[in-house]
C-alpha cells in the first residue's frame, strides 16, 4: 500500500469515527447526559481494567471469525451475508461431533469437534458459492435465505432429535463431552476463542496477501473477465474463498459451543453473524484490520452493562453506537479519492 | 391426549383437519399483514433499482414508535401514521447515503438494520410495561355459529388496506406515468437519465415510501397482533422481505398471495400443534425459505440476470 493511500484510509476512517461519536454524543446529550463523561466511561469499561479488557476480547473473538466470513469472499468480489447461518451450522456440527466421539482421547476429540464445526460452516457457504458459480444464483440472497434455513434446522434438532430433556429452561441440545471443552487461556479470563480468532485472521492475511492463490483471488475480485482470460481457475477460487469464510464462521459457532455454552440452543443466534458483515466493511475486507475492528466493537459491546449502571442508559445504547459507527463508515466510503492532498504524484 | 375428538368416537382426521384449515386461514390473515406491508415496500424500492436490506430495523422501529405514540395519545391510528413516518425517515437515510458514489446498498442495509433495532430497543424501554390501545378489526364471521370461524374471520383493517394497496400498486406500475418512470429508473438508469428523469431523486422517493410501508407493517405487530411492544416482537419479517419479493417476482399483486402463503406456513405449525401434531414444527416454518431458494435457483442462470428482476438491482446480477 502506498503511503498516501494509507494516509487517506486513516483520514477517512477517522472522519467516519468522529462523525459517529458526535452523533451518538448528541443522542445521549438529548437525555441530559454529558457525552464526554459517557465516552470516558465507555473507554474505562472496555479497556480500563484487566477485567474490562477480558470482557472486550471475549466479545471480540466471535466477531473476528464472522467478519472473516464476509471479508474473505469479498476479495473475490462476492458479498456473502451468511455468517449467522454458518455459525449456527458450525455449532450444531460441534455438538454432533462432540457427542458421537464421547470417550475418545480429549485432544483428538476436542480437535475433531472444532474441525467438524469449521467443515460444516465451510460446506454451508461453499454451497452458496457453488450455486453462484454453476447456476448464477446471487450469493447475497442465497446466503440470507440459508441463514433462516440453518436457524430452523437447529431449532428443529434441539427441540426433538438431539434435545437434552434434562435441560428444561429452554430447548437445548445434548452437551459436548466435558473433556472436549475449551477453558480459559492460562493466566487470563479469556477463553481460547480469541486465539482462534486472531489465528484465523493471521492465516487469512498470509493466504490472501502473500500467496499466488490470494493474488488470483484479488484479480478475480477486481475483474472477473480478466481473471477468466488469464486462465485462472475461477470456480475453484470462488469455492475455496467461500469455504474459507464459512469455515471461520463455523468455527465461531463451534467455539461458542465448546468454550461458552457446552451445547447448542437459540443462544447461538445473537447476531454475531450479522454484526460481522458491517465489521468486515469497517475493516475494508482486510484480514488484519478485522482483528482491530472486532476489538473496537467488542469494547463498545462490553461497556453496555457499565453504561446501564452509571447513567441508567438502556443496554441497547451500545447497539446504537455500533449502528451509527457502521452507517457513518459505510457512508464515508464515498470520500475516497475526493481529497486532492492524498492523490500523490501518480495521480 | 384424551380430549382429542378421536377419543369420543368422532374421526379425528375429519374434525382435526377442518379446524386446522380454519386456524391456518385465520392465522395466515393475521400473520401475513406485516409480510404484506414490508414486501410491498421492498417491491417499490427494488423497482427503482435499489435494495434495502434494512427493513427489519425499520419494522422494529415502526413497531416501537407506533406503540409509544398510540399509548401517549390514545389513538392507534396516530401511532400507525407515526410508525410510517419513522420508517420513511429511515428509508430516507438509506436512500440519501446510497446516492453517494461507492456506497454499498446491501451493507448499508445491514448497518441500518442493526441501528434501527438498537434505536427501537433504546427508545422503547419505557413502553414495554404500559398497554396501548389496539387497532380495530371487522367481524366478518358474525354470520357463523362456530366461534372458531368467527375468530378466524376477525379481519384487521390494515390487512384490508394492504390487500387494496397491492393491486393498486401493481396497476400504478403498469398504467401510470409515475410507475413508468420508476420502472425506467430501475431497469436502465442511463436511459432514464438520458430522458431527463432524476434517477437519484426517484430512488429517494421510492425508498422513503418503501420505508413508510415497512413502518406500518411494524405498527401492525405492536398494535394488533401480537399487540404488545417488547424486544422479541419481530421474528425477522423485515429481513424476509427480500425473499417475499423474489417469490412474488417483483409483482405487487402477487405480493399479496405470497404474503398469505408465508403467513399460512407460519400459522400451520401452531395450528397443527393445537391438534396434537408437534413434530417438524420448525421445519414447516423454514418451508417458505426453502421454496424461495428453489425458485431462485430455478430462475437464475450464468448467462442472464435474474428473471423478472429490475436490471439495475445489485442483487440480480
Amino acid at each position: 500500500m502506498r503511503l498516501s493511500s494509507a494516509a487517506e484510509t486513516a483520514a477517512v476512517s477517522a472522519a467516519a469515527f468522529v462523525t459517529a461519536l458526535v452523533l451518538f454524543g448528541l443522542f445521549v446529550a438529548l437525555r441530559g447526559l454529558d457525552p464526554f463523561q459517557v465516552y470516558a466511561v465507555v473507554a474505562r469499561a472496555s479497556l480500563g481494567s484487566r477485567f474490562a479488557a477480558e470482557q472486550t476480547l471475549t466479545q471480540a473473538a466471535p466477531l473476528m471469525l464472522t467478519a472473516l466470513c464476509t471479508a474473505i469472499p469479498a476479495r473475490a468480489g462476492l458479498l456473502v451475508i451468511g455468517g449467522e447461518g454458518a455459525l449456527v451450522v458450525g455449532g450444531v456440527a460441534a455438538v454432533l461431533a462432540g457427542v458421537t466421539m464421547a470417550g475418545a482421547p480429549a485432544v483428538v476429540g476436542g480437535a475433531l469437534t472444532l474441525v467438524a464445526a469449521a467443515a460444516a460452516g465451510a460446506g454451508w457457504i461453499a454451497a452458496a458459492g457453488a450455486l453462484r458459480h454453476f447456476r448464477g444464483v446471487n450469493e447475497t440472497i442465497a446466503t440470507l435465505l440459508m441463514n433462516y434455513i440453518a436457524i430452523a434446522l437447529m431449532n428443529h434438532l434441539v427441540s426433538g432429535p438431539i434435545r437434552d430433556f434434562a435441560q428444561t429452561l429452554k430447548p437445548s441440545s445434548w452437551s459436548v463431552d466435558e473433556r472436549f471443552r475449551l477453558g480459559e487461556i492460562p493466566g487470563t479470563g479469556i477463553h481460547w476463542g480469541l486465539a482462534f480468532g486472531v489465528g484465523a485472521a493471521l492465516v487469512a492475511y498470509v493466504l490472501m496477501r502473500r500467496t499466488t492463490f490470494g493474488f488470483g483471488v484479488d484479480i478475480l475480485g477486481g475483474n472477473p473477465r480478466a481473471a477468466r482470460l488469464c486462465g485462472l481457475p475461477v470456480g475453484r477460487l470462488v469455492l475455496v474463498t467461500c469455504a474459507l469464510g464459512g469455515a471461520a464462521a463455523g468455527l465461531a459457532g463451534g467455539l461458542e459451543v465448546v468454550a461458552v455454552h457446552g451445547f447448542a440452543s437459540a443462544s447461538l443466534v445473537v447476531g454475531y453473524g450479522y454484526a460481522g458483515i458491517p465489521a468486515a466493511f469497517l475493516a475494508r475486507q482486510h484480514p488484519l484490520a478485522v482483528i482491530a475492528v472486532a476489538i473496537l466493537l467488542g469494547g463498545i459491546g462490553a461497556s453496555g452493562g457499565v453504561l446501564q449502571r452509571s447513567f441508567g442508559l438502556p443496554d441497547a445504547a451500545t447497539v446504537v453506537l455500533q449502528g451509527l459507527l457502521f452507517v457513518s463508515v459505510l457512508a464515508a466510503n464515498t470520500l475516497y479519492g475526493r481529497w486532492p492532498i492524498f492523490r500523490g504524484r501518480a495521480a | 391426549m384424551a380430549d382429542l375428538p378421536g377419543a369420543r368416537g368422532v374421526t379425528a382426521s375429519e374434525l382435526g383437519l377442518g379446524s386446522v384449515a380454519i386456524a391456518v386461514v385465520g392465522g395466515a390473515i393475521r400473520v401475513s399483514t406485516p409480510y404484506l406491508f414490508v414486501s410491498l415496500g421492498e417491491t417499490l424500492t427494488e423497482k427503482s433499482g435499489r435494495v434495502n436490506l434494512g427493513l427489519e430495523g425499520t419494522l422494529v422501529l415502526g413497531a416501537m414508535s407506533g406503540y409509544a405514540v398510540a399509548w401517549l395519545t390514545g389513538s392507534p391510528w396516530l401511532g400507525v401514521l407515526v410508525a410510517g413516518v419513522a420508517g420513511a425517515g429511515f428509508g430516507l437515510v438509506h436512500a440519501l447515503v446510497c446516492n453517494l458514489p461507492r456506497v454499498n446498498d446491501v451493507a448499508l442495509g445491514i448497518a441500518l438494520f442493526i441501528l434501527g433495532t438498537g434505536l427501537a430497543f433504546y427508545l422503547g424501554k419505557p413502553y414495554i410495561q404500559p398497554t396501548a390501545p389496539r387497532l380495530p378489526h371487522l367481524a366478518l364471521g358474525a354470520w357463523s355459529a362456530s366461534p372458531q370461524v368467527r375468530s378466524a374471520l376477525e379481519i384487521n383493517v390494515l390487512f384490508m388496506v394492504g390487500a387494496a394497496l397491492a393491486p393498486a400498486l401493481g396497476w400504478a406500475f403498469g398504467h401510470t406515468r409515475w410507475g413508468l418512470i420508476v420502472r425506467a429508473v430501475g431497469d436502465n438508469a442511463d436511459a432514464a437519465r438520458a430522458l431527463g428523469y432524476p434517477v437519484g431523486r426517484v430512488r429517494v422517493w421510492c425508498t422513503a415510501a418503501g420505508g413508510f410501508l415497512a413502518g406500518i407493517g411494524g405498527a401492525f405487530l405492536s398494535l394488533y397482533y401480537p399487540g404488545t411492544w417488547n424486544e422479541g416482537l419481530s421474528s425477522g419479517q423485515g429481513l424476509m422481505a427480500i425473499a417475499l419479493v423474489i417469490f412474488a417476482r417483483w409483482n405487487p399483486a402477487r405480493c399479496f398471495w405470497v404474503s398469505l402463503l408465508f403467513g399460512g406456513a407460519t400459522a400451520l405449525g401452531p395450528a397443527l400443534q393445537s391438534v396434537g401434531i408437534t413434530t417438524h414444527y420448525y421445519l414447516l416454518n423454514a418451508a417458505p425459505y426453502v421454496l424461495t431458494l428453489v425458485l431462485l435457483v430455478g430462475s437464475s442462470s450464468t448467462r442472464h440476470a435474474l428473471v423478472g428482476a429490475p436490471s439495475e438491482l445489485s442483487i440480480s446480477r
